[in-house]
């Protein structure tokens, strides 16, 4: 009797919505503990961040626009996709090397992550906001916008729980951005933008690249039309690196060490513009 | 261009209302004279620097004058701070750190309640010195400024004790020992945005003034001996980009605050990258003010001469671009082109007088050079026909219209009283335009519709917007930038994040 012949994925890039290939042809091999092979994955180049940065500026000022309880909805339907799949994103970390129980207490993580910023998406401009009482005639008052176009360095692990907890709390405030998966733990980040994609989540508002840091790290943080960059753990001459570069257009920029994964709403508030609303206020 | 001496006449070609005696409408010349006394303004010969409490000379006996841009006449020469003397401030501020930190919140605040009092006590010195270090007209500084400065203290005086209440569920603590440096247009009005909130959150600072503007700086600094502070919570060290660069990169600091330039603001993002200081950045602008058909006209051409002339338009948050609805737009020049021609200029201390000194000759040479660029560039010039004085440092309220995008003087910060005119059709096009620029500090917006407002107030990309006002500011008001206009806030309940670190209750 002959055995079947599994179908084995092809890991690609997840850009505006889409799984394109590299355009540079190239990939990386993912091996095992073993050394047996587990997959190719694409390694982005520079263009594959233009693209991705295009994208995500697209789609900014649209996922900016959506109600706050539709960017929750969105939110928690990608928390219900993740609980749907947790199956597959705990072998996926298995073949990364987790054990079987570190594997799916970090998915049971990220679906409960994604439930908590889905929650907050209509609340941080509550607590966060203010009516200022200044001292004349007019109505004056504060709120948080988005910044923009986020670049994110995930922490190398957790893959998948990392990822949720650097990227959820950017499209929670209504940021769009470019990530950057952990090199070691790819896999669960690549079926995450499945997750994304299949959660009516508009393509662009969340891109995910697989790559080497060093190659894509230096583009991203001199990128003019990059507005901030959320990085976990980063080493001294990275963030000298964003750091310096930041200057080029005034970026936000946020580190965080690697185990900085509980949800939080400084998180969402760390990208997020204060904008202040003056009118007078008169009768007649 | 090579710099010129009081040269700004209209270029050849270019059309002013007086050259028409039909349009003139130059009503400043009825007034009399109405200085304000200036007997009581106490300035000394010279300062030192103000470390750990007292005046002191700096370590290398350098100073420099101070100069009243209306008159080109010495008023002080102050202390030219070097790294020895950063040194030491900083060291004053470390070590009044510690016991500031600890003093009774309660009593923390009441400090700053004494320092706000001092400073309306002596509202009109502080507002008369202010006027002749800088050049910005007396109405100014009397109704503005100082009142504003005053009430920076008091607002935040009351904070020092309620931090508890403003980060909801974190512990607020003092970041340490912050370093600000401030700009040469609202010299004591920066200072006291800075200093109020640093010393209300617990934190001690380093402030330098800017080179042409120390003195009202310095007044503060007796004042603030004279408030009982204790010795180096508060050093003021004078001098210039040198002294503000040994400041920002000198070890001990653990925050800068910096209002000025992006240029200079990038520079010390880029400085303080590597090291871990904590940094707000309060940059340039180049807001878009943005007038439809709907408007109330007339109000919305006097928001426009506040917007632009206010302060001589040294103002980074100044609406120097206008852009008007295509059908309203020739009425709103030429309701502009005559009210331009009523403005008062002339000696800064006279209560009449609407536009003041340009700040220094540096800034009278740039704002020349960016306006020959307008005119190469192919921009209308119209400027009012104000006789200047022939002293001192000046520039006529000025307008260009017909110009592009992409012209300099639309798209670089002038930091004078010169305004760009655009046109539109459609809010889309309005919003797109303004959005136009790297910088994002301010907008106005003048309609009647209640919903347009909101609607475009919203997808402006700018921190502080004026929806039928413009030029607003209050201490309860967050201002700050979006983009390349600055990092942070200052005022209000969020520009106290500045000045903690936050941990988990």
């Amino acid at each position: 009797m002959s055995t079947r012949i599994s179908v084995l994925k092809t890991y690609k890039l997840y850009i505006g919505g889409q799984f394109p290939r590299t355009e540079s042809g190239r990939a990386t091999a993912l091996s095992g503990r073993k050394g047996q092979h587990i997959a190719n994955l694409c390694r982005a180049s520079r263009k594959d961040l233009r693209n991705a940065v295009v994208a995500a500026r697209k789609a900014q000022p649209n996922w900016a626009s959506k109600s706050a309880y539709l960017r929750g909805q969105i939110l928690y339907r990608a928390a219900e996709m993740l609980e749907g799949r947790a199956g597959q994103f705990a072998d996926e970390l298995r073949l990364q090397g987790d054990s079987a129980s570190s594997a799916r207490k970090e998915v049971d993580a990220a679906v409960d992550l994604l439930v908590h910023y889905a929650g907050w998406t209509d609340k941080y401009t509550q607590v966060f906001g203010s009516i200022n009482p200044v001292a004349s005639p007019h109505f004056n008052f504060s709120v948080p916008e988005p910044t923009g176009v986020i670049g994110v360095l995930p922490p190398q692990a957790p893959g998948l729980l990392g990822l949720v907890a650097a990227v959820a709390p950017l499209v929670a405030g209504g940021n769009t951005c470019v990530a950057l998966a952990s090199p070691t733990h790819p896999l669960s980040a690549v079926t995450f933008a499945e997750v994304l994609n299949d959660s009516d989540l508009p393509g662009g508002v969340v891109n995910i690249l697989t790559g080497l840091r060093e190659e894509i790290l230096p583009p991203m943080a001199t990128y003019k039309d990059i507005d901030g960059i959320a990085a976990y753990g980063t080493t001294a001459a990275e963030q000298a690196l964003i750091g310096e570069n930041a200057a080029l257009n005034v970026k936000r920029v946020a580190f965080h060490p690697a185990d900085a994964l509980a949800g939080d709403p400084y998180r969402i508030m760390e990208f997020q513009e204060i904008k202040t609303t003056w009118h007078p206020v008169a009768v007649g | 261009m090579p710099a010129k001496k009081k040269t700004n006449a209209p270029p050849a070609g270019s059309a002013t209302l007086a050259a028409d005696p039909a349009n003139d409408f130059r009503l400043g010349e009825t007034y009399a004279p109405a200085p304000e006394a200036t007997d009581h303004a106490r300035v000394a010969p010279a300062y030192g620097l103000f470390i750990a409490g007292a005046f002191v000379p700096p370590a290398s006996g350098k100073r420099f004058a101070t100069v009243n841009p209306a008159t080109e006449e010495t008023l002080s020469e102050v202390a030219k701070a070097g790294p020895a003397d950063v040194d030491k401030a900083v060291a004053a501020a470390r070590k009044a750190f510690g016991p500031w930190n600890r003093l009774k919140t309660t009593e923390r605040g009441k400090y700053l309640f004494r320092i706000a009092r001092l400073v309306q006590e002596r509202a009109r010195e502080f507002a008369v010195i202010e006027s002749m270090d800088g050049g910005k007209p007396i109405r100014e500084s009397r109704d503005f400024d100082v009142p504003q400065a005053a009430a920076h203290f008091f607002y935040h005086a009351g904070w020092a004790d309620k931090l508890e209440y403003a980060f909801p569920g974190r512990k607020a603590d003092p970041v340490g020992v912050a370093g600000q440096i401030i700009p040469w247009n609202f010299p004591l009005l920066m200072a006291a945005w800075k200093i109020a909130p640093a010393l209300a959150c617990g934190n001690t600072v380093v402030l330098k003034p800017a080179e042409s503007t120390p003195l009202t700086a310095l007044k503060l600094a007796e004042l603030i001996a004279d408030a009982g502070l204790p010795p180096g919570v508060v050093n003021i060290v004078t001098g210039a980009g040198d002294t503000g660069a040994a400041l920002v990169n000198h070890p001990g600091i653990d925050k800068i605050a910096f209002t000025g330039s992006t240029e200079v603001g990038k520079q010390i993002q880029r400085a303080v990258a590597a090291t871990g200081k904590r940094h707000t950045l309060e940059l340039g602008g180049k807001a878009a003010h943005i007038i439809f058909e709907d408007a109330s006209l007339d109000q919305a051409v006097e928001g426009i001469v506040n917007g632009i002339f206010f302060n001589q338009g040294h103002v980074c948050c100044a609406g120097s671009r206008l852009l008007v609805q295509e059908g309203v737009a020739d009425l709103v020049v030429a309701k502009l082109r005559r009210r331009m021609e009523t403005l008062v200029l002339g000696n800064p201390l006279d209560k009449n007088t609407d536009i003041g000194a340009i700040n220094s000759r540096a800034q009278l040479e740039r704002i020349e050079a960016l306006v020959q660029a307008g005119v190469e560039e192919g921009a209308c010039i119209h400027q009012s026909g104000q006789k200047l004085p022939e002293k001192g440092y000046w520039f006529r309220p000025t307008i260009f219209t017909e110009t592009a995008q992409s012209h300099r003087i639309t798209r670089e910060e002038i930091f004078g009283p010169v305004l760009s005119v655009m046109t539109f059709r459609t809010p889309d096009e309005a919003i797109e335009k303004a959005n136009n620029t790297p910088y994002g500090l301010s907008g106005g917006v003048w309609t009647d519709k209640g919903a347009k407002i909101f609607g475009v107030t919203g997808a402006l990309r700018a921190g502080v917007l004026w929806a039928n006002t413009f030029n607003k500011f209050d201490p309860t008001s967050p201002f700050g930038g979006y983009k390349e206009s600055g990092l942070g806030r200052e005022g209000g309940l969020h520009g106290l994040a500045a000045y903690v670190n936050l941990t988990h209750n």
